[in-house]
């Protein structure tokens, strides 16, 4: 049987490798880049790896030795090749150098990731002078090309690559100003507030957005104010002399090719609705990934990458019955939202919560009925959380049952 | 005047925040849910070491133009900086491996920059 992965990062190199493992016989890897890793030759900070390799590595350290394990078990891999196409009947049309080819693979894994929310996507009113940047943009230009993107710079949104551009700008020799966040919380890991603000002394300003772009030809300043109620507070506006206006707002999964296929987009987390194997409505395609869903660590990506890459050459019959979760309450997202009845081991189920909450309590309803909850001693909108299912709990659930995971917070820290 | 720290412990998930407060030589924390935050923050306060992550020039590679490297072992905090800038100076030439030593004894810390990356050409 053969499985094709289109997307060569992290969780597409996951995939194939246990792919491989479950008895492949024949794994196809498809990166359009002419190298594989994904965003992670990028990404030279550490925080990779923790708990897949039981080290803490750099993004590039972690991408070398995922590929060397690709590269061991016997994965085909295409480089400079793009899958332009996907159909329903899972056939994929394949651009690379030698011409384009059709595929139809036994399986089809989608690992192609996120792209970053465009500039575009924040209305700031101003003129648009050069000088503005995304954060992913930032960090290549910085870390690939070995440009200087800035000399002072101003930081909109606290997402992850936002912190951990403010550290990196700052070791390059640049100032960085400040880091605003519209939410009355950051968007990033605690560990990358501390380590890429905290310790340079980089202020955070909590609700806060940037209101104006001030400069001609290139950014001069930007206006900052105080937001409540969607409104900027009068009185609470700041101006920042910068050269550089960097915008770490977000990534959204790359899904062109699963609406190509016919699949419909879900709107919180912008992609497709997956089981606990990672299958799409499609049987036999997945997709893992920034593709499903945004993940936090790099770890978690794997993980679940992995599992679908074990999954795709099971054969799972035709008879198919499943449950549906959906998010409720706090809960941001939940991934899977469908629970494939029957299967071995009961499903882990991952989420976000809306808000940052102390001392919780998670519980899985169909209807008003709890059939399963835990407590969780703090949850953060930045970090995906997990909820295993017990087998006894799995094997209570019905097909066609609609489950609701919400979220309520016991109240004090103690 | 005891002088207090705020800090977010990043031991575990849970990242509490931390109140540490030194009067001559008590350190004393707060907001810490377990053992292991007392412990961190008073590292944190005595002698903070971070891991510095950077890149340098690569010079003789056709694909790329930036090697990205760190330092094998952490150095104090409040030297961070320098050693970046000492970092930012060097330049390195093709072939290089995985965790080649690019740099010894970076600014007489004791510490080795080393690659993070093999490129061959
Ligand atoms: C700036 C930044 C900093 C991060 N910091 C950390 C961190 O400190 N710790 C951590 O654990 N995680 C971190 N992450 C998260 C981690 O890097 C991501 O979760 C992970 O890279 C997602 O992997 P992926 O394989 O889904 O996507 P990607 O890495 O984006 O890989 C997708 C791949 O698919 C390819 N592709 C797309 N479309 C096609 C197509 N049609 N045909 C062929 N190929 C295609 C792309 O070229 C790319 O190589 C960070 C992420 C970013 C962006
Ligand atoms: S104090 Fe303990 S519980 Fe709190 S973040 Fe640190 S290690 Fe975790």
């Amino acid at each position: 049987m053969t499985v094709a992965v289109v997307g060569g990062g992290p969780a597409g190199m996951a995939a194939a490798i246990s792919a491989k493992k479950a008895g492949a016989l024949k794994v196809v890897l498809i990166e359009r880049a002419e190298r594989l890793g994904g965003v992670l030759p990028q990404c030279i900070h550490s925080g990779f790896g923790l708990s897949y390799f039981g080290q803490d590595l750099t993004g590039p350290e972690f991408a070398e030795l995922l590929g060397r394990e690709v590269e061991a078990i016997g994965v085909e891999v295409w480089l400079q090749s793009m899958v332009t196409e996907a159909y329903p009947d899972r056939s994929l049309l394949i651009s690379r150098a030698e011409g384009i080819s059709l595929l139809k693979p036994d399986a089809v894994i989608f690992a192609v990731g996120a792209r970053e929310r465009p500039r575009g996507a924040i209305a700031i009113p101003g003129s648009r002078p050069a000088g503005i940047y995304t954060a992913g943009t930032a960090q290549y230009m910085t870390n690939i090309q070995g440009y200087e993107v800035g000399k002072r710079i101003f930081i909109l949104g606290s997402g992850d690559i936002g912190l951990i551009m403010a550290r990196r700008f700052t070791l390059e020799g640049a100032k960085v100003e400040a880091v605003a966040e519209l939410m009355p919380f950051p968007g990033g890991l605690s560990r990358n507030v501390q380590q890429c603000l905290k310790d340079f002394g980089i202020p955070l300003l909590l609700s806060h957005s940037v209101i104006e772009v001030m400069g001609r030809e290139r950014v001069e300043a930007v206006k900052v104010a105080k937001i409540e109620n969607g409104m900027p507070v009068a009185g609470t506006e700041k101006v920042y002399e910068v050269d550089t206006l960097v915008l770490s707002v977000g990534l959204l999964p790359e899904v062109e090719l699963l609406r190509q296929m016919g699949l419909t987009i879900l709107p919180y987390t912008n992609s497709v609705t997956v089981n606990q194997f990672f299958e799409t409505e499609i049987p036999h395609v997945y997709v893992v990934g920034n593709g499903a869903g945004i993940w936090d660590l790099v770890d978690h990506v794997v993980v679940s990458a992995s599992t679908a890459g074990a999954a795709s050459v099971a054969n799972w019959g035709v008879e198919r019955s499943e449950a549906f979760v959906e998010p409720c309450r706090d809960v941001r997202l939940v991934i899977p939202q469908r629970i494939l009845l029957g299967a071995d081991e009961p499903p882990v189920l991952w989420f976000r919560a809306g808000k940052p909450l102390s001392v919780s309590k998670v519980t899985l309803l169909r209807g008003t009925e709890v059939l399963a909850s835990r407590g969780y001693l703090s949850l953060r909108p930045a970090e995906m959380a997990t909820f295993p299912l017990r087998k006894e709990h799995y094997e209570k659930l019905k097909p066609g049952d609609r489950l609701t995971l919400c979220v309520s917070e016991v109240g004090s820290d103690a | 005047m005891p002088d207090c720290i705020e800090l977010i412990c990043i031991v575990c998930p849970v990242g509490c925040e931390l109140r540490v407060t030194v009067q001559g030589d008590d350190i004393v924390v707060a907001g810490n849910k377990c053992p292991k935050g007392e412990q961190y923050a008073v590292h944190e306060v005595v002698s903070p070491v971070r891991f510095v992550q950077s890149t340098v020039r690569l010079l003789g590679s056709k694909t790329e133009r930036r090697l990205p490297v760190k330092t094998d072992k952490p150095v104090p905090k409040d030297k961070v900086l320098q050693v970046a800038a000492a970092i930012r100076r060097l330049t390195c030439r093709v072939p290089v491996h995985l965790g080649e030593v690019i740099a010894e004894n970076i600014e007489g810390l004791e510490v080795n920059v080393v690659a993070t990356k093999t490129v061959t050409a």
